[in-house]
């Protein structure tokens, strides 16, 4: 048998069931491994020793007695913009850095009630607003294939820890991009669930009405696992999704043999970097070999999905981040010297340079007078978009193409140009927009860097979306290769 | 001359068990934030989840004002800092709020009505509370008001006076008593007012710049607020000023109102719709569902008034304004059968009884049955006005039920005409001087001259004499 780290969740809910290994040895491991490489990689923000072994132990007792729910024991990790209870919840701020919430995020209790172990809270860009982990608090997080690179963002941490086998399941958040972009940049399998699939009760905002929580994993057969957890209606969110969920691992075997893959003609126009071009071609090929089908599509609205995703989701955070005024919690200013005083430093001092940029551009873009140049004008676009995807999505069953438009970067190449980084998530923003299900997956590596495909699929067809990319991962080994040196 | 124009933005908390969008108890004079939920406080991560009685409550208001009813209700967020709002935003409706145009009639002093027009209603979340006194040199904020459904009434500017601002508030008040959405209960808070006033010179078509004067919590000081600011705009305008558009809160120990921020010192709110709450739809049969559960309307209570109890409009008028004294009068007036007789006595005694110790009818001590029970005693000549009176004097302290009451203070009426007769005689016999110039006056004046009379002998018979027997018999001996 292999290290019980390199193990996906599926091998070791396995070995679990089987009694070949105990939830205290698996536990055990990942942690030993955190504690290796966190130092290097930054991904953990918190390290859950004590509460992790214990759990462990525990659900090796329930296990033993043949009281343990299906998946006791095993190991993962939550991005720390989920609210746990007991354990801090920074969100990637100064602002929140030593905020304990005194509940559980939706997703967070039902993990837990299906016997998942928490590892501990998962490195982020601030407030979920970056697409290379530099805008954390704590630190930037390293790219596990090549240190001196960005693991994406803003769910880097996420990425980074299950890339570097640190947790072989971790929760993450996508609002324009930020669970495919880092899964694409550090080889591993990453779903954006259907807005509304997954309770945001619990999850820090960011942008609400694009917002989702999704999985982070090696394989789309491991997220099928973790979303028949996650997903489902939530009465504590009047935007959940009232919707069955179904058997995500029951269709993950189904043929592909007729399915028609549509190519939207603005993701592979000569804008493409040839090297990713190749490497979509590659994927597309197996694609065709498994029986499908290819059909040109248009997404005609695409190329102003990000500038209007810049209004809308800073406008939206705004007013969001507004609760955080050092009133009730969170950072607070030392002896303001009135109230005006106590939020200008609160904030001033509690946020980070993006996060404030982001809030001004949201504060502007609903100003009297602005507002219907802007936000109206942004919510219009945003109509156009997801018509474009409705009308693409009846020609075929999946859209495919790059997730982004080259590999990891250097740290620091970017952070000087705020646009030309918002312009890392050209290819995964509509799909927010359009409120729908996108995942990204292994490609073949680029110069020895991962590259990503993506697949974004109706309303509620992440079923489809995992059975496609299962195929694929079934048919060729991209998902199973992994960072040396670690 | 100056025309005053007066738009009133009345917010009044609804009656719902738990707040507008969490699971907190709404119940008034807890100790500070012990009915604050997660969701009240702004805890990163929660959500707002809309409490459907609201919505209710909201529809009945609409459809009590025969107004349009937003099929689609939006709430939108207005966004400003202050310690007392948690989310730094309050959850609103701006575009397309629950109640669209509506209509109320009010009376004037001269009897006449006039239709106001209720320009809108929306629903929103009411905010918390700085507390001021409780820590030394700092202030705390008492979270158990945050989140308390409002249903903002906003007017068109067509009152023309204080007094119609106030006609205007009080049929609003009716109105919600009526419907039961709210205690009503301004020195609690549960209506507030706020007024928008301006005065332009009488004719003119055009509106003159404005004010608004924030939180005025009662019927008496909307009234003095009003008139204290059109009295001071109209100083500015006569001394060749000009009146400058602000928010203004009246004092009412110096009766003036002062200025708290002006127009370049207003929030820019920023309203968005809330990307946390779906639009709600209202269809047809949740509309119809309100309809059906709508009590009887003051102006439909007083029509009925009129015709089943033959009083008179203003009297069914001045009844029917309360929901309270209404049930308290129809009870009076079915229990005894007397429906005149009721209306008497609830608007000359129990009312004024009410208004002197600024009581309500909820805790009066006389109840409708023992009113009833009164009248009927009046109505079978057991008893007459003054001892009638007597009686609810004894009611009012509680000296127990009205025949017990008669029994135990002999009040029973004195109708054997033989007795009157015999004190008649005797009155007679005692004022000679008075009996001479009665007989000598000519027959207009002897009228009036026969109350003293009719005095005497009620004196003698310390109040029990029936009152016409006496006048028949005075009349008759005293013309021979």
């Amino acid at each position: 048998m292999s290290q019980i780290t390199d193990l996906t969740l599926a091998q070791l809910k396995q070995a679990l069931g089987d009694g070949d290994l105990s939830s205290v040895e698996i536990t055990t491991a990942f942690l030993d491994r955190i504690d290796s490489l966190n130092p290097e990689l930054n991904a953990f923000i918190t390290i859950s020793h004590e509460d992790a072994c214990k759990a462990a132990a525990d659900a090796d007792a329930a296990r033993a007695k043949g009281k343990a729910p299906a998946f006791a024991g095993l190991p993962m990790a939550h991005k720390d913009l989920f609210c746990t209870d007991g354990t801090r919840t920074t969100c990637g701020s100064k602002m929140l850095a030593d905020f304990v919430a005194p509940y559980d995020a939706h997703v967070v209790s039902r993990c837990q009630q299906a016997g998942l172990i928490s590892l501990g809270k998962l490195n982020m860009d601030e407030f979920a607003m970056g697409s290379s982990n530099e805008n954390s608090f704590f630190g930037a997080v390293k790219n596990p294939w090549d240190l001196s690179r960005v693991p994406g963002g803003s769910s880097g941490g996420s990425a980074a820890a299950v890339a570097a086998r640190m947790t072989p399941l971790a929760t993450a958040t996508d609002t324009g991009g930020s669970i495919r972009q880092p899964a694409a940049l550090t080889g591993t399998s990453g779903l954006k669930p259907t807005y509304g699939r997954v309770s945001r009760f619990g999850m820090i905002a960011f942008a609400s009405s694009l917002d989702q929580g999704g999985l982070i994993a090696h394989t789309a057969e491991d997220i099928a696992l973790g979303l028949g957890l996650i997903a489902g209606h939530d009465p504590r969110d009047s935007t959940s999704a009232d919707q069955a969920v179904p058997d995500y691992t029951a269709t993950l075997n189904d043929s592909l043999k007729g399915k028609i893959i549509g190519l939207p003609a603005q993701f592979f126009d000569e804008r493409l970097d040839p090297a990713m071009r190749r490497s979509m071609d590659d994927v597309l090929d197996v694609f065709r070999s498994l029986g499908a089908t290819t059909v040109d599509v248009s997404l005609d609205h695409i190329a102003e999905a990000i500038p209007a995703y810049y209004v809308i989701a800073p406008a939206e955070a705004s007013s969001n981040l507004s609760r955080f005024d050092g009133v009730r919690f969170g950072y607070r200013a030392d002896n303001p010297k009135d109230l005006t005083d106590l939020y200008e430093r609160s904030r001033g001092e509690g946020f980070g340079s993006e996060v404030k940029r982001r809030i001004l551009i949201g504060t502007y873009a609903l100003s009297e007078g602005y507002y219907d140049a802007y936000y109206k004008k942004a919510q219009q676009i945003r109509r156009l978009i997801k018509q474009d995807f409705e009308q693409a999505l009846s020609q075929c069953d999946l859209l495919f193409g790059p997730t982004t438009p080259s590999t990891a970067f250097v740290i620091g190449e970017k952070t000087a140009d705020p646009v030309a980084m918002y312009l890392e998530d050209i290819y995964t923003v509509a799909t927010n927009m359009a409120g729908l299900p996108g995942g990204s997956f292994q490609a073949p590596l680029i110069d020895g860097l991962p590259s990503g495909y993506q697949l974004t699929g109706p309303a509620f067809g992440e079923g489809a979306i995992l059975n496609a990319a299962h195929q694929i991962q079934t048919a060729t080994d991209w998902h199973t290769l992994r960072p040396e040196g670690l | 001359m100056y025309e005053a124009v007066i738009g009133l933005e009345v917010h009044v908390q609804l009656s719902t068990a738990s707040k507008i969008f969490s699971g907190s108890s709404t119940a008034f004079g807890a100790e500070p934030n012990t009915q604050a939920s997660l969701v009240d406080l702004g805890m990163p991560g929660v959500l707002p989840v809309p409490n459907a009685r609201a919505f209710e409550m909201a529809v009945k208001f609409g459809l009590a004002i025969d107004a349009e009813i937003g099929k689609e209700s939006v709430f939108d967020r207005k966004n400003y800092f202050y310690p007392d709002l948690p989310k730094g935003y309050q959850i609103s409706q701006f575009e397309k709020p629950i109640v669209g145009p509506g209509r109320v009639t009010i009376t004037l002093d001269d009897g006449t009505t006039k239709t106001i027009n209720v320009t809108r209603a929306h629903l929103e979340e009411d905010a918390g509370k700085s507390v001021h006194d409780a820590f030394d040199g700092m202030t705390g904020v008492d979270l158990n008001r945050a989140g308390t459904p409002l249903l903002e009434i906003v007017s068109e500017p067509e009152l023309r006076s204080a007094k119609e601002a106030v006609a205007y508030l009080k049929v609003i008040h009716s109105i919600i008593r009526y419907l039961d959405i709210s205690d009503g209960n301004m020195a609690q808070g549960s209506m507030r007012c706020d007024c928008n006033v301006s005065i332009r010179p009488k004719g003119s078509e055009v509106l003159g710049t404005r004010t608004e004067i924030k939180n005025v919590n009662s019927f008496r000081f909307v009234e003095k607020a009003i008139n204290t600011e059109i009295h001071r705009q109209t100083e500015i305008l006569e001394d060749g000023g000009r009146v400058i558009q602000e928010t203004r809160l009246y004092d009412p120990d110096k009766d003036e109102t002062r200025s708290m921020r002006s127009k370049e010192e207003a929030n820019d709110y920023r309203y968005f719709p809330d990307p946390d709450l779906l639009p709600v739809m209202i269809d047809d049969s949740f509309i119809e569902a309100c309809r059906n559960t709508l009590p009887e309307l003051p102006e439909a209570r007083q029509a009925r008034y009129i015709k089943d109890y033959g009083i008179t409009d203003y009297d069914a008028g001045v009844l029917v304004a309360d929901r309270d004294v209404a049930d308290y009068f129809s009870e009076v007036a079915d229990t005894s059968g007397e429906g005149k007789l009721a209306a008497n006595w609830v608007m000359g005694s129990v009312l004024a009884e009410l208004n002197q110790t600024g009581s309500v009818i909820a805790d009066f001590p006389v109840s409708a049955r023992q009113l009833a029970d009164l009248i009927s005693r009046i109505k079978d000549n057991t008893l007459n006005s003054k001892t009638a009176k007597t009686v609810f004097e004894a009611l009012l302290v509680g000296e127990g039920e009205v025949n017990a009451i008669i029994e135990a203070k002999g009040l029973v009426q004195m109708t054997d005409t033989g007795a009157i007769e015999a004190i008649v005689d005797e009155v007679i016999q005692e004022n000679p001087d008075q009996v001479a110039n009665y007989r000598s006056a000519p027959s207009d004046k002897q009228g009036k001259m026969l109350g003293f009379f009719v005095g005497q002998v009620m004196k003698k018979s310390q109040g029990k004499a029936n009152p016409q027997a006496v006048n028949q018999i005075l009349n008759s001996k005293l013309g021979s």
